[in-house]
């Protein structure tokens, strides 16, 4: 396709507290390629949630446009969003919402089930997304019997096996330790490498650093975007 | 998402949660399973009202003899002047859609062998018979000569063979009532209980002259011809009502009744009787299956209750399942096919545990019960639509939820 991945356009999200109207997305225009890692950065308030769920289709835009694929997608409807997000984004969340009691397999398989994918195919999908990150061994496993990090590469494969566009990640390492932390981080790393489109958002420099470009958000602008000297996940894991 | 899918992910999410679904399962199964009984024990009390109603005759009227007023004191039924024979003939000869047939009753002590009996004897006609629709299971009816010279033959009830006689043919045998031999001519056939519930076949039938002559006695020679009660019997097909009039008129006539006077005996419309006896056997049938399925509208609103516990539970769940790609339908079908599910599972447990009910209770009590097809199907009906109303709103809650807001939710 032609042109940016995704690319917004004076994004405005008001929210009416009472008498006082809260500009949480406050002109926001951004343009993020096919292939990129990038960072949401700030601190809480500054929007950078807001904005998620507009990039992410959960949330519409008080004023302003979202592109996603060369699509204007900030007009669609409540239904039609949902396809949007059914084919084109991938959901990574801090609290991994697995659906507990339901195997590996099953909750990797479930957007598939919104797609109308039969149950064999959905099966074969669903293990090949498992392998890829790492968990083939454990797909019968409830979500009560994976560890964090496992459970998070769950997730993960979830958000990869409707061949998304790009995957959106809350605050992924929000809910683990370091060391599983750099462990989640060289996967999306490695999906990166492989061509996925990944917009993360954090409120850790920590983590932030193993993306390629930063963009910061404060009281609803984006005030910064830079380029990063990204550090390899991989690399430091090994060295701890 | 097909409706296949959709029940997948509700009976997935079902077992998910297995003793919570068993019980919410639980208001309904006890509805269903006490519309089933309910309904089974009303058709049957209804059954045998109706068909006590076929063994008496509906078209059947009863005259009795009237009370009397006497210095502003009033004598109970049976005071009034007799009815007699003379009534009866005259019933027979001037109203030709009816047929009457006298009974006078008295009881005895009746001697067969060693063995020995108390029962009602009734002297009647042959006529008898017919009007009461009550045909002999063995031997003949009373024959012209034995009527007309007080024969000392009888006709006997199947409790009072019973009794007698066991197992053998009580036909031909001779049996002592008041000292009197007769020779027991006939068998009549089974009639069970009366609505009043008196055994109707512990009684014995002979021809009303030798009853009068024998056994009732005639201490009251004014009375001679007289006759305790006239059963009328109207042609089949006609309306009983303009026959009870004719009947009430010619009686009045023969008695002398002044015009605007009471009658001086009692003319009761069976019909009548048997009617309102079936409508209130009806109206109980209605009222106890009205009272089960309060049960299982209590069960709907068990549905409805948890499955609102559940969409709040599971907002979470909602939310994610919108985030990767569920439209506001799938998650609504989600949710009433969980509810549909639920009551029509408990619906068909309902069923089994009525069903069960039902014949436990005709073996085990004894109580007629009637078990159609209908109310299973109605009571399975009713559970499903149950589930459909009592879903539809805790379903379309979780369908309007914001997928922000339920992903955020703790």
């Amino acid at each position: 396709m032609d042109g940016p991945l995704l690319r917004t356009n004076q994004l405005v999200k008001l929210y009416t507290m009472g008498d006082s109207e809260v500009h949480a997305l406050d002109g926001v225009s951004v343009e993020i390629g096919g292939g990129e890692f990038v960072a949401v950065m700030g601190p809480s308030g500054s929007g950078k949630s807001t904005f998620m769920n507009v990039l992410g289709c959960l949330d519409r835009p008080t004023s302003g446009e979202y592109y996603l694929g060369g699509e204007l997608v900030s007009a669609l409807s409540g239904d039609q969003l949902a396809a949007v997000r059914s084919r084109q984004i991938g959901f990574v969340f801090q609290h991994f919402n697995l659906l507990a009691r339901t195997p590996a397999v099953e909750n990797v398989g479930l957007p598939l089930v919104y797609q109308g994918v039969a149950s064999s195919e959905r099966q074969t999908r669903s293990l090949e997304m498992l392998a890829k990150v790492g968990l083939q061994e454990r797909s019968h496993h409830h979500p009560s019997q994976l560890s964090g990090g496992q459970q998070q590469r769950v997730a993960i494969a979830r958000a990869l096996v409707t061949k998304p566009l790009l995957i959106l990640a809350d605050e992924p390492t929000g809910a683990l330790d370091s060391h599983t932390s750099l462990e989640i981080m060289g996967l999306f790393q490695e999906l990166n490498r492989q061509g996925m489109t990944v917009v993360l958002v954090t409120h850790e420099a920590d983590v932030a650093r193993f993306a390629r470009r930063i963009l910061r958000f404060r009281d609803g602008k984006l005030v910064a975007d830079e380029a990063n000297q990204q550090v390899d996940a991989a690399a430091e894991l090994a060295a701890a | 998402m097909n409706s296949f899918q959709l029940l997948r992910v509700a009976l997935r999410s079902l077992a998910v949660n297995k003793l919570r679904s068993a019980l919410t399962m639980l208001g309904i199964v006890i509805g269903v399973g006490a519309v089933i009984v309910m309904i089974a024990v009303g058709a049957g009390a209804q059954a045998r009202v109706e068909e006590q109603i076929r063994a008496l005759g509906s078209n059947l009227l009863l005259i009795m003899p009237g009370s009397t007023t006497a210095g502003g004191v009033r004598m109970g039924f049976g005071s009034g002047s007799a009815l007699t024979e003379e009534d009866v003939i005259a019933v027979n000869r001037e109203i030709p859609e009816a047929i009457a047939a006298p009974a006078l009753r008295g009881s005895a002590q009746v001697i067969y062998g060693n063995t020995n009996w108390s029962t009602q004897i009734f002297g009647v006609t042959p006529e008898y018979l017919d009007v009461r629709q009550w045909p002999l299971s063995s031997g003949r009816n009373f024959e012209p000569a034995e009527m007309a010279g007080a024969g000392k033959v009888c006709l006997i009830g199947a409790t009072v063979a019973k009794q007698l006689f066991g197992t053998s043919d009580p036909v031909d045998q001779v049996i002592r009532i008041k000292r009197v031999p007769f020779t027991i001519i006939g068998v009549l056939e089974t009639k069970g209980q009366s609505l009043m519930g008196t055994d109707q076949d512990d009684l014995i039938l002979m021809p009303i002259s030798t009853a009068r002559t024998r056994v009732v006695g005639s201490a009251n020679a004014a009375k001679q011809r007289s006759v305790g009660t006239i059963w009328v019997k109207v042609a089949d097909g006609l309306d009983t009502k303009p026959v009870e009039e004719q009947v009430r008129l010619l009686l009045r006539q023969r008695h002398r009744v002044q015009p605007g006077a009471d009658d001086d005996f009692s003319l009761r419309n069976l019909q009548e009787v048997m009617s309102a006896q079936e409508a209130s056997s009806r109206v109980l049938a209605l009222l106890l299956a009205a009272v089960a399925s309060v049960s299982l509208l209590v069960g709907g609103i068990g549905i409805m209750n948890i499955m609102l516990v559940s969409v709040t539970e599971r907002t979470r769940e909602i939310g994610l399942r919108m985030a990767v790609g569920a439209r506001t339908r799938d998650i609504l079908g989600q949710f009433l096919v969980e509810a549909v599910t639920l009551s029509l599972i408990g619906g068909l447990i309902g069923v089994a545990l009525g069903v069960g009910t039902a014949s436990a209770i005709a073996s085990f009590a004894g109580w007629r019960v009637v078990l159609s097809p209908e109310s299973v199907v109605l009571a399975v009906a009713f559970a499903f639509g149950i589930g459909v109303f009592f879903g539809f709103y805790p379903a379309r809650k979780a369908a309007q939820l914001n997928p922000v807001e339920a992903l955020r939710f703790e």
